[in-house]
């Protein structure tokens, strides 16, 4: 669409920051999850249907591919969880100081990282992928 | 305004912006993230306990009221949230108009059929 109205820096020009790489991230995984909600749908007919269709959900959830798709995933909904909250927080007018912005947008990544090595080492922990 | 515009600046305002209605979106969608982070994390520990369940097992932690409850709003939630989070995504970046109503109601009526499969799917295990 041709505008007359000047236009914003955009993605090329504009230096690199936590807090836009973060807001781009927030994005992503929550486009990322929607698509994700495809395997719940699945999992949860299928649990619904009997054992056989159960098994095959459960078989492709163990596939190197499965499983791969299940840590993007796990660390996606962290990821969104965590900045979710961080979000929310802005809402009610908290945060927006530049270093507590930075400070809060770390320990969003902190927090997702440690919550996704948790699930996994619980996951490992009973004796296997998912 | 000019002294023939009647209307006034608010209504002239109104169904106006990417949304079309104003804050309503907004703020559903804070009300569906606020409810969501509980049930996330609730829906995490569910997901560790169905790891190593078998499938009578798996069917039976899903049996259970409480979890049958949580796992409904759960999936409410999650459906409409993802509903109002793509909505804004495809107001911003597809620009084609007769593509965005197409995205827009594809992306309708996948979050409808998905909250009404999965309902069906854990009523079905609730009640069976």
């Amino acid at each position: 669409m041709p505008t007359e109205r000047p236009l914003s820096p955009h993605l090329q020009i504009y230096r690199w920051q936590l807090t836009m790489v973060l807001s781009i991230i927030h994005r992503a995984t929550g486009v990322a999850l929607a698509v994700g909600t495809i395997l719940l749908i699945a999992l949860l007919l299928a649990l619904a249907a009997g054992p056989d269709a159960y098994q095959t959900v459960r078989a492709f959830c163990s596939s190197w591919l499965g499983t791969l798709m299940l840590f993007g995933w796990s660390w996606a909904l962290c990821f969104h969880l965590c900045n979710g909250i961080r979000h929310l927080a802005w809402d009610t007018g908290w945060g927006f100081e530049i270093p507590r912005a930075y400070l809060t947008g770390w320990t969003v990544v902190a927090a997702s990282l440690v919550m996704t090595a948790l699930i996994w080492a619980c996951v490992f922990a009973q004796g296997g992928a998912a | 305004m000019s002294t023939t515009d009647l209307q006034t600046p608010l209504k002239r305002a109104r169904g106006l912006g990417s949304a079309k209605d104003g804050t309503h979106h907004f703020i559903v969608q804070r009300i569906t993230a606020l409810a969501l982070v509980p049930l996330a994390i609730w829906v995490i520990w569910l997901a560790l306990a169905l790891v190593r369940a078998d499938y009578a097992h798996a069917r039976a932690i899903v049996h259970h009221p409480f979890a049958a409850i949580w796992l409904t709003a759960f999936v409410i939630a999650t459906f409409w949230h993802a509903q109002l989070g793509l909505q804004v995504v495809i107001e911003d970046y597809v620009h084609a108009r007769w593509l965005e109503v197409t995205a827009q109601l594809a992306v309708k009526f996948f979050c409808a059929v998905g909250a009404l499969a999965s309902v069906l799917a854990i009523v079905r295990i609730a009640l069976g």
